[in-house]
C-alpha cells in the first residue's frame, strides 16, 4: 500500500499496522479513545465529589455514554485513516497532476462552500443572529423577513468559508506566506469590530468558531498537505497547514461587513 | 429502544453532513478526473467507519456528558454555592468565583483532549513533520490554550468587561509573536485555532456562558453570553506560538553552550 510506504514514522497509530494482528490494533485503539477521553471523567468525578459534594446523577446512563464515546472516537480515527485522509490526498495529487487552475479552485471554493451551508450549527447561529436584530428594532421584525436575514447571512458565511479555502489553496501554490495574510485579516477584523453594529460583533467571532466541522476538518488539512507535498518547492509542513485557519477568519470579516450592509 | 431512534437521527444528520462531500468528489471524479479512485473499497470502508463513529460519540456526549456539564454550570454558578445560602447579592464580586474559573479552565482542558478534528490535524502533523511535533505535544499545548482562553473568558462574564477589548489585545499578542516564531510553526498555530472548537467544546463552553451570564448579577444573557468560543479560539494560538518559541530558544541556548565549551 502506497501511503503506508510513504509515511513510516515511529508514532503509535503507524508502525504496527501489518505486523500485528487486527484485533490488537483494535485494542490499542480503543486503549487510545479512553485515553482522549480520560480528563473529561476526572474533571466531572472531582467536581463532583469533592467540590459540589454530590452523587453523580443517573451513573448507569452516563457510563453507558461514555462507553459509547470511546467506541465512537474508535470508529472515527480508524475511519481517518483509511478514508478521510487518504481521500483528501488522492484528490489533491489527482489535481494538482491535471495542472487545471480553474477546476483546483473551483474544488476548493465548492468543498468550503457545500460543507459549510447546511451545517446545523451555522443555521441556529443565524436565526439565534436574526431574533436578535429583529428584537433591536434593526430590521422588521416579521417572520419573513427574519428567514431571509438568517439565509441571507448562512450564504454569507458560506461564501466566505468556499472563498477562505480557495485563498488558502492559492497560497499553497504561490508560495505566499500565510502571516501577512492572517495579520492582515486580523487587523481588518479589528478595524471593522470600531465600526460594525455591537449587535453583530459577538455573533461574528462566534461564527468563525462554528464553520469548521469535524468532518471538514480532516479532508481539509489532508487537501493543504496533498497539494504541498505534490507541488515542488513546497514543504507540507509550512505550506500546506493554514487552510483552516482562513477558513475560521473569513466569517467573521463577512459576518460583520454583511451586518454594515445591513444595519448601514 | 430510546438509544436506537437517537442513534439513528444524529447518524441521518451525520450523513446529512457528508453528503455534500460525496456528491463533490465523486462529481469531480466522474466529471473532471475521469479515472478511477485508488484502493476505492477501503475509502469506501474509512468513510462508513467515521459517519458511525461521529454518531455514536455525538449520542454519548449528548446522552451523558453534555446534561452533566450543564448540571455542573449552573450548580457551579449558583449565587447560593458561591455566596453561601441566603444571602442577596447586587454586585458581583470576581473573587468569589474561583471554583468557576477553575472548573473553566479543567473543563476547556478536557474537552480538547477529546476534540476529533484536533486530533485528525495533530495526526497530520506529525506525519507531516515526521515526528518532531508529537500528537500529544501539540494537544496538550492547544488544551492549555483554550484552558487559559475559557477561564479568562468566564472572568470577563463575570466582571463584565468588554470582549472586543480582549480579543483586540488577544490579537495584538499573535500579531508580535508571529514576528519571532520559528516560520515552520506559524501556519499550524494558526490551524489550531480554528480546530479546538468544534462538537465537544463548542456545546459544553456556550452553555457554561449563558448559565454564568444568567446568573451572575448585573449581567444579560444576550450580550454577555458570547464570546467564549472566540476565546477558545484565540488562545491557542498564542499557546503554541509561544511553545514553539520557547522549545526554538531552548535549543538555541544548547547549542551557544556547548559551543562555548
Amino acid at each position: 500500500m502506497r501511503w503506508q510506504k510513504w509515511y513510516k514514522i515511529p508514532n503509535q497509530f503507524h508502525t504496527t499496522i501489518g505486523e500485528l494482528n487486527i484485533l490488537s490494533i483494535i485494542l490499542k485503539k480503543i486503549y487510545q479513545a479512553f485515553f482522549d477521553l480520560l480528563p473529561i471523567i476526572l474533571v466531572i468525578a472531582f467536581f463532583q465529589i469533592a467540590v459540589l459534594k454530590q452523587p453523580l446523577p443517573q451513573m448507569g446512563e452516563v457510563l453507558f455514554g461514555a462507553l459509547l464515546v470511546v467506541a465512537g472516537l474508535t470508529l472515527f480515527v480508524m475511519g481517518l485513516e483509511m478514508g478521510l485522509f487518504p481521500i483528501g490526498e488522492s484528490m489533491a495529487h489527482a489535481l494538482a497532476r491535471k495542472g487545471s487552475l480553474f477546476w483546483l479552485l473551483f474544488f476548493s471554493f465548492a468543498l468550503g462552500f457545500s460543507t459549510t451551508v447546511a451545517e446545523p450549527a451555522l443555521i441556529a447561529v443565524a436565526w439565534e443572529a436574526a431574533e436578535i436584530a429583529g428584537k433591536g428594532g434593526l430590521i422588521d421584525p416579521g417572520k419573513e423577513s427574519l428567514t431571509q436575514y438568517a439565509f441571507w447571512l448562512r450564504i454569507s458565511v458560506a461564501f466566505s468559508v468556499g472563498l477562505a479555502i480557495l485563498i488558502g489553496v492559492l497560497r499553497i501554490l504561490k508560495g505566499w506566506p500565510i502571516h501577512y495574510l492572517i495579520i492582515s485579516g486580523y487587523i481588518l477584523v479589528m478595524l471593522m469590530t470600531v465600526i460594525a453594529p455591537k449587535e453583530i460583533i459577538g455573533i461574528a467571532y462566534d461564527a468563525g468558531g462554528v464553520t469548521t466541522s469535524t468532518i471538514t476538518v480532516p479532508l481539509v488539512a489532508a487537501l493543504g498537505v496533498g497539494l504541498a507535498s505534490s507541488i515542488r518547492g513546497r514543504n507540507p509542513l509550512v505550506d500546506g497547514f493554514g487552510l483552516i485557519a482562513f477558513a475560521s477568519l473569513l466569517p467573521m470579516i463577512f459576518v460583520m461587513g454583511y451586518g454594515l450592509i445591513i444595519f448601514g | 429502544m430510546e438509544f436506537f431512534y437517537d442513534f439513528g437521527k444524529t447518524l441521518l444528520a451525520t450523513l446529512r453532513d457528508v453528503m455534500p462531500i460525496i456528491f463533490l468528489i465523486v462529481g469531480f471524479q466522474l466529471l473532471v478526473l475521469r479515472q478511477p479512485i485508488p484502493h476505492l473499497k477501503r475509502l469506501i470502508i474509512g468513510g462508513i467507519y467515521v459517519v458511525i463513529g461521529l454518531a455514536l460519540f455525538l449520542v454519548g456526549l449528548e446522552k451523558a456528558l453534555f446534561p452533566l456539564g450543564n448540571i455542573m454550570a449552573t450548580q457551579l454558578s449558583d449565587p447560593d454555592f458561591i455566596y453561601g445560602t441566603g444571602k442577596v447579592v447586587t454586585q458581583a464580586d470576581w473573587k468569589a468565583y474561583g471554583w468557576v474559573y477553575l472548573f473553566a479552565a479543567m473543563i476547556g482542558f478536557a474537552t480538547t483532549i477529546a476534540e476529533p478534528s484536533l486530533i485528525a490535524v495533530a495526526f497530520k502533523a506529525s506525519q507531516v513533520s515526521v515526528g518532531t511535533i508529537s500528537q500529544w505535544g501539540l494537544r496538550i499545548t492547544v488544551a492549555c490554550g483554550v484552558a487559559f482562553g475559557i477561564s479568562l473568558g468566564t472572568f470577563r462574564i463575570v466582571t463584565g468587561t468588554p470582549l472586543y477589548l480582549y480579543i483586540l489585545v488577544g490579537y495584538l499578542i499573535v500579531i508580535v509573536q508571529t514576528i519571532f516564531t520559528p516560520k515552520s510553526i506559524i501556519a499550524l498555530a494558526y490551524d489550531s485555532g480554528g480546530v479546538t472548537t468544534s462538537t465537544v467544546t463548542v456545546p459544553l463552553v456556550a452553555s457554561l456562558g449563558l448559565g454564568l451570564s444568567a446568573t451572575v448579577p448585573g449581567r444579560n444573557p444576550a450580550l454577555d453570553g458570547f464570546g467564549l468560543i472566540a476565546f477558545a479560539s484565540l488562545f491557542p494560538i498564542i499557546a503554541v506560538m509561544g511553545y514553539a518559541q520557547l522549545t526554538h530558544w531552548y535549543s538555541k541556548r544548547k547549542t551557544k553552550h556547548m559551543e562555548k565549551t
